[in-house]
């Protein structure tokens, strides 16, 4: 299981703006090990967003995207108590979803 | 006629995993997007993708810092004033991979993202804004790298 990721919310005026760090290796498949040999890719593929259980944005990540990815975007129409959850499922089919509330 | 135990088996196990699909409990294994990501062009990446040619528009911001120290750690941020996004593609033209990521944008949030990508050496960063009627505009930004991000 991996570590939890850390989301933090701000909120103006029914703005929220959600910032996420997750932990995750983020192996591009590029990269070669000391024996010349490329180290397989190991990605973040699909990342979910949703307020109160509904979904408010996906993505899908390549290689590309920096180990520990940062993610930041806004949810427009927030108020407080709203649950926002992440999700993220890798290239090996681990998972993790993470939840903050709204202030 | 199924007799033995294992071809039961075998049969309620297919028939599971066909019910949690169809509940979308499972993506199934073409939902992720490989061909794009296996692109190594901008060009295949468009085809793959079934983009039309994106047009420029001064309409779309792009915060990169100019010069990158570290290119494994490059924090680059899209916006745009073009209503109706539905999708954002964040590239890196010269990397291996050129594709980044995809956002699909719903009403529920802002077109405003940010996140942290790889630079294997001095390149244009483009995000091409795909509207729900399905055209596609785009900016781009040169972001300088002094050490490359694909090899450390």
């Amino acid at each position: 299981m991996s570590d939890p990721m850390r989301i933090r919310l701000q909120s103006q005026a029914g703005l929220t703006t959600v910032k996420v760090l997750m932990s995750h290796e983020m192996e591009s498949g590029q990269r070669r090990d000391e024996d010349g040999k490329i180290v397989p890719i190991w990605n973040i593929q699909d990342v979910s967003a949703s307020l109160n259980g509904r979904v408010v944005m996906t993505a899908e990540w390549g290689g590309g995207v920096s180990k520990n990815p940062f993610l930041q975007f806004v949810i427009k129409g927030t108020k407080s108590g709203d649950k926002v959850s992440i999700s993220w499922r890798d290239s090996r089919g681990d998972t993790r979803t993470d939840e903050a509330l709204v202030a | 006629m199924l007799t033995n135990r294992r071809d039961v088996l075998k049969r309620s196990a297919l028939i599971a995993g066909l019910m949690l699909e169809s509940l979308g409990y499972i993506k199934s294994a073409g939902a992720y997007q490989q061909k794009a990501f296996d692109a190594k062009s901008v060009l295949e990446l468009y085809k793959s993708l079934g983009l039309s040619m994106p047009t420029e528009s001064k309409l779309i911001t792009l915060t990169t810092p100019e010069i990158a120290e570290n290119g494994a750690v490059v924090q680059v941020a899209a916006n745009t004033s073009i209503a109706n996004i539905s999708r954002w593609i964040f590239m890196v033209e010269k990397n291996p991979v050129p594709l980044i990521a995809t956002f699909n944008i719903t009403e529920d949030i802002t077109p405003a993202i940010t996140l942290r990508c790889k630079f294997a050496q001095t390149s244009d960063l483009i995000a091409v804004a795909q509207l729900s009627d399905g055209k596609v505009f785009y900016a781009k930004r040169e972001v300088k790298v002094t050490l490359g991000g694909c090899g450390g």
